[in-house]
């Protein structure tokens, strides 16, 4: 049976793409503690070698334009590949996917009453790249499979907090229900506090991004109870995409382990939150 | 036929990209995102009218683009996520966006930004369990 080896929770940054792609940046003392963070992570990941990664993330206009917005949508192909975004980022190799567990996520997750957008064809940005970057892009070739799962915090209405928790719990059931031998691990990722836009823009607000992170381990009703509008008050119009780490802590047990909690601020215009998370039991 | 008043129309110096916001500048919206091709990039640059009016864009929409303001773009329903594509491949970072929708430079924009987090690494040690913290 498909087994859940955890949860990662990691900010999609698209300036981290480039950092990435410039060795000197890494060990630029604007970039050294960031990354830093992330060390821990790679370490855990060597040691569980997950075989595949749902990514939870949000389209910036790569694959969804504003013709066509779904709440949730799931990739069901075979591989997935990054593109020019107009955000001038170096573009990576193709993902590999793993089709047929998507499509036994979607039918599960259709059946447990969360109606999902399927993709058979989608172009992945920097919400999902920069993630997986971050994770395995110092390794030889992407070593899992990847699920993008991409959620709408783009244009409003949005899913609610508690709607992406119960999506998290929906997931859960439809990924212990794959008789296939697999380890997986779930990627919630965007915020902490960041608005881009507007007067309020440079918004950045460490207090709730650490109220956040304690949530999501240890009390995610606490975040789950909070209104999208209470949410942007807080931690502004882009920090929003907190709700997706909901999605991934709804996929764990009620009580998790945190294998490794980091946060640093600001990287570009964001508050940047990295948390590793194991079922207790 | 009205459109629907939210709660978080009423959070300051923001400007929350709903149904409202989206109707009414989809055109504008639509010419950002046909900036994810580089020969659309390029045939803006070498004839931004044109190419505005090749989207239908209003006169006044066309002024803020022609005129790179991007606050009154904004206000008048750009996507931010979709500006972006027309700011950054021309040099424009995010940081120079938000200088640009507050009206200071760039450089006091990221000051801010370090001001607001400053002793996020004293609060971590507060609270412990962070790695590195």
């Amino acid at each position: 049976m498909a087994e859940i080896v955890g949860g990662i929770t990691t900010s999609h940054i698209p300036a981290v793409g480039n950092a990435l792609a410039n060795d000197e940046s890494r060990n630029d003392p604007y970039w050294k503690r960031f990354f830093d963070g992330y060390e821990p992570v790679k370490e855990w990941l060597a040691e569980v070698e997950p075989d595949v990664a749902i990514v939870v993330y949000n389209d910036h206009g790569l694959n969804f334009f504003l013709d066509t917005v779904p709440t949730f949508a799931i990739g069901c192909a075979d591989s997935y590949s990054n593109a020019d975004e107009g955000w001038a980022l170096p573009q990576l190799e193709t993902f590999q996917g793993d089709a047929q567990f998507s499509w036994h996520i979607a039918e599960s997750l259709i059946e447990q009453e969360f109606d999902l957008t399927i993709c058979q064809e989608m172009l992945v940005d920097h919400g999902f790249v920069v993630p997986m970057q971050l994770m395995w892009g110092h390794l030889e070739g992407w070593p899992v499979k990847a699920i993008p799962f991409a959620v709408n915090t783009v244009q409003h209405p949005l899913p609610s907090a508690r709607r992406c928790l119960a999506l998290g719990h929906a997931l859960r059931k439809a990924i212990e229900s794959y008789p296939e031998d697999l380890k997986v691990v779930v990627l919630g990722t965007g915020g902490m506090s960041h608005q881009l836009q507007g007067e309020r823009a440079g918004l950045i607000n460490v207090d709730f991004d650490m109220q956040c992170m304690d949530s999501v381990i240890n009390d995610p009703e606490w975040l789950a109870s909070m209104t999208n509008t209470e949410i942007i008050e807080q931690a502004g119009t882009e920090g929003v995409e907190i709700i997706m780490w909901l999605i991934m802590r709804g996929a764990l047990q009620a009580n998790v382990k945190a294998v490794h909690k980091h946060y640093h601020a600001p990287i570009s215009n964001t508050g940047a939150g990295v948390l590793v998370l194991q079922n207790a039991s | 036929m009205s459109w629907q008043k939210h709660d978080y129309e009423n959070i300051p110096g923001t400007y929350v990209f709903d149904g409202k916001t989206s109707h009414s500048s989809y055109a504008l919206n639509k010419l950002f995102y046909s900036f994810n091709k580089e020969e659309s990039r390029k045939a803006f640059a070498e004839d931004p009218e044109g190419y505005a009016d090749k989207f239908g864009l209003t006169g006044e929409q066309k002024q803020a683009l022609l005129t790179g303001d991007f606050l009154t773009l904004l206000k008048m329903g750009a996507n931010i996520y979709l500006l972006a594509k027309l700011a950054i491949p021309s040099g424009v970072s995010v940081q120079d966006a938000g200088a640009a929708f507050q009206g200071i430079p760039t450089e006091e924009f990221k000051k801010n930004l370090l001001t607001k987090a400053e002793g996020f690494q004293e609060k971590l040690e507060k609270e412990g369990g962070f790695w590195n913290g």
